[in-house]
């Protein structure tokens, strides 16, 4: 059992939670991940560590609220645990002094990039980070990357916060300024992912995505989250999680990904019904409470 | 002097030991259970053991023992059946090997004591898997467990994995009185046992209490560590105190054809397709979160020859697949799996498409499998593994339209441990490098067995070299020469 020391909203359906776990503190480098199962009946899903503490022996994961997984996960609170967490897992993000570095992050995405950004500012980089997200309240990690940055721009896709558009139309910005550009790293949705890469692969600039597809045990030994680099198989959990932008066949990734909809989405529906029954029951609790003590509780 | 003759339990006559039929396995019928999960294999009664221990010979030099990689004392065993001491019986394999009840059911004993049983010459070789599984289980159905009275060493090994190898290893440690703990990468244990073989060949209830019982031997396990990435082996060693370490990680990677259309959806490695089932209970979704794809009423293959293919299309017709068939590029007598296990899949209407393998996989515009384009093949003369090697015959191709495909083809060595642990000598395949005897590394304190030495092989072979690790670390920590 894992333990939840902290668990805190960091934007509706975004949540972070600083986890007991001291071995995985202790060796975790930016870029690498966990995979995680909630309860006995639960599958095991992948999330990037955003940082960890090796002193207290935390590690802090940030979760959207997707499918079933993340909701039950985001259900949780400050004293709850999580039945088995593992890592860290993957190579870490390749960091050196590159010179100037885009690191762009899109939703849930920037809390991913934000180790690394951290890692390559130490490193000696001059790091310019783009941060988007469709919202004004989704936008997430600003000060942090802030912090960590030379420059920061941020994007809402709607125009409610910060200047309107998508991330990629500050890379777009930046390339025809001039911005000498040595790489660019990208963490987001597969679509933002994409449009980065087809961008920067005009511009003949080395790009690097972390991906995050299906996975069960994370050490290369099922083989499910198999990519297609330059039309070769390569397994995200042990060869990855990075790839070189260019090289990924990113119809392949958004195929694979979309193997399970049907049941995720069933998954999902059944969830939403037992929560809703749960409160319902919940309620009626409450009711008869306030019956049996005649409403002077 | 002479010794006295050893007087037999056994009152049928030698000569008409070889009249009496084998005893067969009391098994669920098979247009019942290619609908469940359940065990195929049901066990022998006691009147039904006793009857096929009598079939021993009772050999002068008995071969079974020698063919066995942990040394099972079969005829001291199968006499204490005779006798009706089944407990007896299981304390007796029990000094050789610590999973018996698991070896009765997962061991190919036609290539170990049963291949090697005299009685095989001339009619069906003694029942030596269903006798060591009958006292076994004998021995769990009355919870009667034996631990070791030995005083602590003081001296502390890890194991890397538990798998066969490691908790044959474990198991034997603890009995000299070491500390032993198990590290496990997954958040169950038992390594392949767990998520390989399935429940219907080997139900999860009969690892759990075969752990339970280590646990009660002394043997500690910690689950979600993956040595390599969560610690180091030298980590272990330098600041967490370990005076050993036996690496039994298992074989890892799953190999893929290399051939078109693998990445279509619908198309698993055999790992990832039976981790699903058997380590998360995907066949309960939604019960359980993890998803698998629809069988029901489809068409599906599995590609490979072994106990992994097998395993992996039989769970398919469990799952509901209409059609279910195993492409196989060698004929049947080439087949590596265990005889039992293509006698039970025939039974249960399993397809096999032998000389046959695919050239690429056929998919729609969505990315799901549709079918795939095999080729015949015809043997030619013998490959490195002394199998006559598939030739593909020019202009046999043919189609078969499929939903499911499961490559089944074998496994490369995970390099976690090995690209971490300086100084690790491992073969050009990436195995680690082991002495065949001492099952010591190039590391001072490391020993490794198991698939991640061989390769892919079998669970009595991994356990071979757990007990033959123990043994060697045993002697290392007594006399600390390296």
């Amino acid at each position: 059992m894992f333990k939840i020391l902290h668990a805190e909203f960091l934007a509706p359906g975004i949540k972070r939670f600083v986890i007991e776990a001291p071995r995985i503190a202790r060796k975790q480098k930016p870029g690498q991940f966990i995979i995680l199962r909630v309860n006995e009946h639960g599958e095991r899903i992948p999330l990037t560590i955003e940082k960890s503490d090796p002193e207290r022996g935390t590690v802090n994961i940030v979760v959207q609220s997707i499918g079933k997984t993340t909701h039950l996960l985001n259900s949780l609170n400050t004293g709850d645990s999580i039945l088995d967490l593992v890592g860290p897992l993957g190579k870490p993000s390749e960091v050196e002094n590159f010179g100037t570095v885009v690191v762009m992050g899109g939703g849930v995405g920037t809390a991913m990039a934000y180790p690394t950004a951290a890692a390559l500012k130490r490193a000696g980089n001059k790091v310019i980070s783009i941060v988007g997200a469709r919202s004004k309240d989704l936008v997430i990690e600003e000060d942090e990357m802030r912090e960590v940055s030379d420059v920061l721009m941020v994007t809402t896709d709607d125009g409610t916060y910060a200047d309107k558009g998508f991330v990629t139309d500050k890379l777009r910005q930046l390339i025809d300024n001039g911005t000498r550009i040595d790489l660019v790293l990208a963490v987001g949705p597969i679509p933002m992912m994409r449009a980065v890469a087809d961008m920067t692969r005009k511009e003949n600039i080395r790009t690097i995505v972390s991906l995050n597809p299906i996975m069960i045990d994370g050490t290369g030994m099922c083989g499910g989250c198999r990519v297609l680099i330059d039309g070769k198989s390569q397994f995200a959990c042990v060869d990855g999680p990075e790839f070189d932008a260019h090289h990924i066949d990113f119809a392949v990734l958004v195929q694979r990904n979309a193997m399970y909809r049907d049941a995720e989405k069933r998954s999902m529906e059944l969830f939403m019904h037992e929560c809703e029954a749960q409160k319902q029951a919940e309620l009626a609790g409450q009711e008869s409470d306030l019956a049996v003590t005649g409403g002077k509780k | 002097m002479t010794p006295p003759a050893k007087v037999s339990a056994n009152p049928v006559p030698i000569k008409e030991r070889m009249k009496m039929p084998r005893q067969h396995m009391i098994e669920q019928e098979p247009e019942v259970r290619a609908h469940n999960f359940k065990e195929v294999n049901l066990g022998y009664s006691e009147e039904l053991a006793r009857a096929e221990a009598k079939r021993c010979l009772e050999c002068a030099k008995p071969t079974c023992i020698d063919s066995c990689p942990v040394f099972v004392k079969v005829p001291e065993f199968v006499e204490l059946i005779v006798k009706g001491e089944f407990l007896a019986a299981a304390a007796k394999i029990r000094e050789d090997n610590v999973l018996p009840a698991i070896t009765g059911r997962v061991c190919p004993q036609e290539d170990h004591c049963e291949g090697k049983c005299l009685m095989a010459k001339k009619v069906e070789p003694l029942g030596i898997g269903y006798l060591g599984r009958f006292v076994a289980d004998y021995e769990q159905r009355m919870g009667v467990r034996v631990l070791p009275k030995v005083a602590p060493t003081g001296r502390k090994v890890a194991i890397v994995g538990s798998g066969p190898a490691g908790l044959t290893a474990a198991g034997d440690l603890v009995q000299k009185g070491h500390k032993v703990r198990v590290f496990e990468a997954l958040h169950e244990l038992g390594g392949v046992l767990v998520y390989g073989i399935p429940e219907f060949r080997l139900p999860k209830q009969i690892i759990k209490e075969q752990l339970d019982y280590m646990r009660d031997m002394g043997v500690e396990f910690e689950t979600d560590v993956v040595v390599g990435k969560t610690v180091t082996i030298s980590e272990l060693m330098e600041e967490e105190g370990y005076d050993a370490i036996f690496i039994g990680t298992g074989a890892g990677l799953p190999q893929f054809m290399g051939i078109p259309g693998e990445h279509f959806n619908g198309v698993y490695s055999a790992n990832e397709f039976l981790t699903r089932i058997n380590l998360m209970h995907a066949y309960d979704f939604p019960k359980y979160d993890q998803p698998l794809v629809d069988f029901r009423g489809k068409n599906v293959a599995v590609i490979g020859g072994g106990n992994t293919a097998l395993d992996a299309i039989r769970s398919s017709l469990r799952l509901g697949a209409g059609k279910a068939f195993i492409i196989y590029r060698r004929s049947e007598v080439e087949m590596p799996a265990r005889i039992e296990e293509v006698k039970h899949a025939k039974q249960e209407g399993i397809e096999f498409h032998m000389l046959t393998a695919p050239v690429e996989f056929l998919g729609d515009e969505k990315g799901w499998l549709t079918g795939a384009r095999c080729i015949k093949m015809e043997l030619g003369e013998p490959d490195s593994s002394g199998r006559r090697r598939p030739v593909p015959m020019a202009g046999s191709e043919y189609e078969i339209p499929l939903s499911v495909a499961v490559m089944a083809i074998g496994t490369t060595a995970n390099p976690l441990i090995q690209s971490t642990t300086p100084g690790l000598q491992t073969n050009k395949r990436n195995y680690i490098v082991a002495d065949e005897t001492t099952q010591r590394t190039s590391l001072k304190g490391v020993f490794a067995g198991g698939d991640i030495v061989t390769g892919g092989a079998t669970v009595i072979l991994a356990m071979g070299a757990g007990r033959r690790a123990a043994k060697s670390i045993n002697e290392y920590l007594n006399t600390g020469v390296w």
